[in-house]
């Protein structure tokens, strides 16, 4: 059953995750992620799933590797300095094709940086931080309903693309609260079915079958180029069937704002302050930041003057814009850094500056 | 006719790839005749770090993943919250695990997590090409160190098993040594007990295989036998340091 709850975003996208299914929790202590971490401890013994307090990210990314190794629904979190750590996790996962739901609760950077809400692990999230070749799935909710609802959508894309995908939340949605619409518990997959439902898992042969092996490392060079190859075929589909985007009164728009996450919801109540000043202004909002949603700039109108990257970052998303764009616009960046959240009047204050200057 | 012996099904029909004289197919020999003749190997995952062994997947025939270095005892902590009743090992050479991946021994067997740790010591990294181990004895030679290990530069080398056994969780520490066929009757037997440490669910089992690698050490594979039972065991004493009552 549906349930609307008032509740704090980690506590919502735990919860979330818990419905979808998920059984298997591993974590490690990080600002402003914890409500998470807490939340899956308190209620995972409960509805007969595991919860490890790692020792560390490493260690957690890893145990979330056995997990998903074993066959089982697995969720992870962290928040930016511990997702850089899980990089070399990453990495393996994509490597070994294993499914497993990250969740990143951004803060400022870089090193330790600050723990208020930042927006600049966007390319730590879309251009990957491990080595090798690969793409890790992201999508960026702008609510803590849109979050709950990716989740779903990323258990299931996991699943699909054998990929682990990550939710690049932000602090001040994982810290806020909101009214949500909890999803309808789906059962979780049983440890009998998990041969049938994944059979590359590793459940022990039984005698019945050739023994499973997992592996991440090609000794043959054609092997690996192979593997390479096939894996990019699986993005290159990605990147047709998951670009997910809103545009917001982009119709008339000549300037046209791009954001994500919760800096979106500021953008739009600086676009109603300018069309009250008379300045058509309207929003592309990135919903999939990999695969980035190219397809919302070709849907944009011949009144379009102007493209600004709205981040809280020094500029990271700024380049997909411009990649995007395709020289057919200027592309200006507003920004706020150091953990400082843009208001809605810096951005209007920002835009009419720009204008000016035009 | 009757049927006296028969290689174990636990090992598949291929040559490794581990060099003449290396022990590592001795070790895992013995794991797999222990697996196949307690029938365990239907129900068996192994978990195979970075190292020379990373490749035991291709022989031993138990379903088994890669694991990143040092990372195996994380992997295996996982894998058991998913298969509660599966047989788990994780298979570790000494850089993985007494030096990369401490971090991750040390709390799996703080946890008292119910798998089996099969730590293979053979004083030098193999695969990278022989440098300096945690376990490189003093004054050996590793490329790493080419006049010899210097206490006052590197430390002494770790004793893993006796720092696992001051841990609670690790109910089983023993360490035994493949230099000679006596030694790898006592190593065998160590497995047993150790599988059945798990079986029982009593805590964290933990098994320090002395070995060699004759290609790094520059030694033929007849005076690496040696130079272990000379030099390694003296500094590494076998024995059992600690174990259940049940499974004595």
């Amino acid at each position: 059953m549906t349930e609307k709850k008032l509740m704090k975003g980690n506590e919502a996208f735990a919860e979330a995750a818990l419905r979808n299914g998920c059984r298997f929790y591993f974590g490690y202590p990080i600002t402003p992620q914890n409500e998470l971490t807490e939340y899956m401890s308190r209620e995972l013994p409960l509805r007969g799933g595991a919860f490890v307090q790692a020792e560390s990210e490493l260690a957690a990314i890893n145990m979330a590797y056995g997990g998903a190794v074993a066959g089982g629904r697995v969720l992870i979190s962290s928040s930016s300095p511990g997702i850089a750590l899980m990089q070399e996790g990453i990495s393996f996962l994509c490597s070994t094709e294993l499914p497993v739901v990250l969740i990143n609760v951004s803060r400022g950077g870089p090193g330790i940086g600050t723990i208020q809400p930042g927006q600049a692990d966007y390319n730590q999230a879309t251009r990957g931080g491990g080595n090798g070749d690969y793409h890790v799935i992201v999508y960026a909710p702008s609510s803590i309903q849109e979050g709950v609802d990716l989740i779903g959508k990323a258990f299931e894309m996991a699943d699909r693309y054998r990929n682990p995908v990550m939710i690049l939340a932000d602090g001040m949605l994982g810290q806020m609260m909101e009214p949500v619409l909890l999803p309808e518990e789906k059962q979780p997959l049983k440890e009998a079915d998990i041969p049938s439902a994944k059979p590359w898992a590793l459940t022990g042969h039984k005698e019945q079958r050739p023994h499973n092996v997992i592996k991440s490392l090609f000794l043959v060079p054609e092997a690996l180029e192979e593997n390479l190859t096939r894996w990019y075929s699986k993005y290159q589909k990605a990147t047709e069937e998951l670009p997910e985007f809103e545009l917001y009164q982009t119709e008339d728009a000549e300037i046209i704002f791009v954001a994500y996450g919760s800096t979106a919801r500021i953008v739009k109540e600086s676009i109603q302050m300018l069309r009250e000043e008379g300045i058509k202004a309207g929003l592309v909002r990135p919903v999939s930041l990999w695969p980035f949603p190219e397809k919302a700039f070709e849907e944009l109108g011949p009144q379009v003057k102007s493209l600004i990257s709205v981040e809280l970052s020094m500029g990271q998303m700024i380049q997909d814009v411009q990649l995007a764009s395709a020289g057919r616009w200027p592309v200006s960046l507003i920004n706020k850094v150091g953990g400082i959240l843009l208001s809605p009047q810096d951005i209007v204050d920002e835009t009419k500056k720009m204008e000016v200057s035009r | 006719m009757e049927t006296l012996f028969e290689y174990t099904r636990g090992m598949l029909p291929v040559e490794t790839s581990y060099c003449p004289g290396c022990t590592h197919g001795i070790a895992h020999r013995i794991i797999m005749e222990v697996l196949d003749e307690s029938g365990k190997l239907g129900s068996t995952i192994g978990v195979a770090p970075v190292g020379c062994s990373i490749l035991a997947h291709q022989f031993m025939n138990v379903d088994m993943c890669e694991a990143a270095h040092g990372r195996a005892p994380a992997v295996a902590t996982g894998i058991r919250r998913v298969h509660p009743d599966a047989t788990i090992f994780t298979y570790q050479g000494d850089g993985d695990l007494a030096s990369i991946g401490t971090a991750e021994i040390i709390h799996a067997a703080h946890r008292g997590e119910k798998f089996c740790t099969f730590f293979i010591n053979n004083a030098i990294y193999g695969m990278t090409g022989g440098q300096m181990a945690p376990t490189t004895l003093i004054g050996q030679k590793s490329t790493t160190t080419s006049g010899g290990r210097q206490e006052a530069v590197s430390g002494k080398p770790i004793r893993m098993s006796e720092m696992i056994s001051t841990i609670d969780g690790a109910v089983y520490v023993e360490r035994v040594s493949l230099d000679s066929p006596a030694n790898i009757r006592k190593a065998k037997k160590a497995v047993e007990r150790a599988f059945r440490v798990q079986e029982m669910k009593l805590g964290f089992a933990f098994v320090e295989l002395l070995s060699t690698c004759p290609t790094n050490w520059g030694l033929n594979p007849v005076d690496s036998l040696k130079w272990l039972k000379d030099n390694m065991i003296p500094y590494y004493p076998l024995g059992m340091i600690k174990c259940p009552e049940e499974v004595k």
